[in-house]
């Protein structure tokens, strides 16, 4: 399964879309935090964990997925989010604490959640998991179509939330997906020194559900074993796991000093940057051209500064409501 | 007042400091948690050890919570004394059941043959906008508990000495530090947190609260962060002639209810400051400590300064409007006096 110049094109943009709204957003986390770096200050406060360079996971795998189709994702959720079709206006509002956020200020940056799209998060690790999978089975009881797709990191793998998903949705044979971002690192633990197999998909066997890893960051890999896995469970022949390779540029989160990368490793790794990669290879097989590719950056930059400029100019949230939408 | 010879550590560092004294004397201790090897932990509080007690004594585990704490208990009840970290309170949820089911019953269960003496140390606390899944308190929900001891320091020189205390104690103790006071720079530290702490080795006895400030008119009973929102609190107080008392709890289990109720008798007034949640929690079970014992002490009703029964916020308006404060107090005073 290939990619149309469509979606080709589509994935492109909405890569650097994603790349965009976290390179703003990662100066403006910095303004007020300077030359004191406080988490409490600034107009973006809080834990920040950008996903740069993860963006392929995120188009590959959305790229076939629709409105009414489920994902949840992570404490790292931009791009995913993006991907997703959340409202950029609103999520960049709810980073920034504004009473126009997604959740009127009182999710933030790891707590993403848009019933329009139905997307969620869980800054809790693996926690994603189990929700997935009872989304997918709500659709299976009720009739209704749509895939359940849940993003996590290659160290979530290593939680038990993680086996008794993957266990009840193969037993019960549902429309679910594990992708799993494996971007070699869970804070400062290498994926070497925190889990047994070299890689995840194996771990598929072990409830029967078929696995692959793809490697290389790759756009068109990871399109084309989501595109599997999608139809698979479209068609009702139930769940799969999915590893990616991928690689996270930033830190941890931002303010983390990286003191456990081996030396070399981030160059390494800017060096393998997938934005210009990919632009690359849509120039040289001819789906796209430079005029075309700078529309598409064109349009990503405008989408972002509107972003930006809706969430700088709306209000705070008032103060004492932060004691409402508690219960429904 | 600044000794000749003082010996500033923030709580961190004390932390770090009682582990290494412990296991170069104890072989049986170790370490384990998520990032607290090559990272020396996410809040600093192991900073060091990997270097001079190599990987097989400290140890980097998986994001495995019910896997490592429940091998802690295992490895506790056959001799040896593991100190493990839960990174946030707010993770409990996946790993309750080694915690409170095995870790704090497992004694009584086998009638006292098994000994449980491990250390878990999680870190508490919100006010820096890392919303609801990383800014909890927690404090009454561990307590509440049975088969556990739970210290709170609010300083350094407690932090290390009971960080002894609970490595050489033959019960398992939750050691919860809040994220505020450990001296980490990106958190914004409480600088009354970092104090002399000797370098030889000591203990703090649980158990025991102690009386941070004396005063006549108000005593003001709190915990970790909320000890120093009470100072300043106090501070601002006696400005306009009150004269508050300043309780420290530093144990919630076992709770010393004979230091609250002294002060109380003498101040008449109570006002209890806890960043965990409102209901069911400590500032209930402080006040119900004096008025199930004597009631006639008090001379208005006792007033809490709490989190209320909400999820945190992550917006700063919000989480501050949510969070205890020293003004806070200095109103809670306010509409006790006017009751
Ligand atoms: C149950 C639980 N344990 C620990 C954490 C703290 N924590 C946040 S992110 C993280 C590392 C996650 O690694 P991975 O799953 O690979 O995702 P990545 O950060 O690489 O995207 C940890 C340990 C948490 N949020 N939840
Ligand atoms: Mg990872």
């Amino acid at each position: 399964m290939t990619p149309s110049k469509e979606q080709l094109h589509w994935m492109y943009e909405t890569m650097v879309t994603s790349r965009r709204f976290e390179e703003t957003i990662e100066k403006i986390y910095l303004e007020g935090k300077q030359p004191v770096f406080n988490m409490a200050s600034g107009p973006i406060p809080g834990e920040m964990h950008l996903s740069n360079g993860q963006e392929p996971v995120a188009v590959g795998v959305c790229a076939h997925l629709e409105k009414g189709d489920i994902v949840t994702a992570t404490h790292r959720p931009h791009h995913e989010a993006i991907a997703k079709g959340v409202d950029l206006n609103r999520m960049a509002a709810e980073i920034f604490g504004r009473a126009t956020g997604l959740s009127g200020g009182r999710g933030g940056h790891m707590h993403l959640f848009d019933p329009e799209v139905n997307f969620a998060c869980a800054g809790i690790i693996a926690q994603g998991m189990g929700p997935a999978v009872g989304a997918a089975l709500s659709r299976k009881m009720q009739g209704k179509p749509g895939v359940a797709v849940a993003f996590i990191g290659e160290g979530a793998a290593n939680q038990g939330a993680f086996h008794e998903a993957m266990n009840l949705a193969a037993l019960w044979k549902l429309p679910f997906i594990c992708v799993i971002e494996d971007n070699s690192w869970g804070i400062s633990v290498a994926k070497k020194d925190s889990t047994a197999v070299a890689r995840n998909d194996v771990r598929g066997a072990a409830y029967g559900v078929p696995g692959v890893y793809v490697e290389g960051n790759d756009p068109w890999k990871i399109f084309e074993a989501a595109g599997d896995a999608v139809a698979r469970a479209r068609a009702g022949e139930g769940p799969s796991l999915i590893e990616v390779e991928t690689y996270r540029l930033a830190g941890h989160f931002m303010g983390d000093a990286e003191g456990y990368r081996p030396k070399g490793e981030k160059e390494a790794l800017f060096a393998r940057d997938p934005i210009p990669a990919m632009r690359k290879r849509l120039l040289d097989e001819g789906a796209a051209d430079e005029a075309k590719l700078k529309e598409l950056e064109a349009r990503a930059e405008d989408r972002v500064s509107a972003a930006i400029d809706f969430a700088r100019s709306s209000a705070a949230p008032a103060p004492e409501d932060a004691l409402t939408e508690i219960f429904a | 007042m600044t000794q000749s010879n003082e010996r500033k550590l923030t709580i961190a560092r004390a932390m770090a400091e009682a582990i290494a004294q412990e296991m170069r004397t104890d072989p049986g201790v170790f370490v384990m948690g998520e990032d607290i090897a090559t990272l020396g932990g996410v809040f600093g509080n192991t900073r060091g050890l990997v270097e001079e007690f190599g990987r097989e004594r400290i140890r980097d585990t998986p994001i495995s919570e019910t896997g490592f704490i429940g091998a802690a208990v295992g490895a506790a009840q056959d001799g040896m004394r593991p100190v493990v970290e839960l990174m946030f309170a707010d993770f409990f949820g996946v790993c309750f059941d080694a915690i409170y089911n095995l870790m704090a019953k497992n004694t009584y269960f086998s009638g006292g043959k098994f000994k449980v003496p491990m250390v878990l140390m999680t870190s508490t606390g919100g006010g820096y906008s890392d919303a609801g899944q990383h800014s909890q308190c927690l404090y009454g929900t561990f307590a509440h508990l049975p088969g556990m001891k739970v210290v709170t320091p609010s300083n350094a020189y407690d932090a290390k000495g009971m960080m002894t205390a609970a490595i050489r104690d033959d019960s398992p103790v939750v050691y919860m530090f809040h994220k505020s006071l450990q001296g980490m720079g990106w958190l914004g530290t409480e600088q009354g947190a970092s104090v002399h702490t000797p370098e030889e080795d000591y203990t703090v006895e649980f158990g025991k609260a102690k009386v941070v400030r004396e005063g006549r008119d108000v005593t003001i009973v709190s915990l970790a962060m909320g000890v120093h929102h009470a100072l300043k609190a106090a501070a601002e107080l006696e400005k306009s002639g009150v004269s508050p008392e300043v309780v420290d709890l530093r144990t919630l289990v076992p709770l010393d209810r004979d230091t609250i109720r002294a002060s109380v008798a003498k101040t008449g007034r109570l006002i209890v400051v806890d960043e965990d949640y409102h209901s069911f929690g400590v500032s209930g079970e402080v006040i119900a400590s004096v008025v199930e014992h004597d009631i006639s002490v008090l001379k208005a009703a006792p007033q809490r300064v709490t989190a209320p029964d909400a999820p945190i916020p992550y917006a700063r308006e919000m989480e501050q409007f949510f969070l205890p404060s020293p003004a806070k107090i200095v109103d809670a005073w306010g509409r006790m006096k006017a009751a």
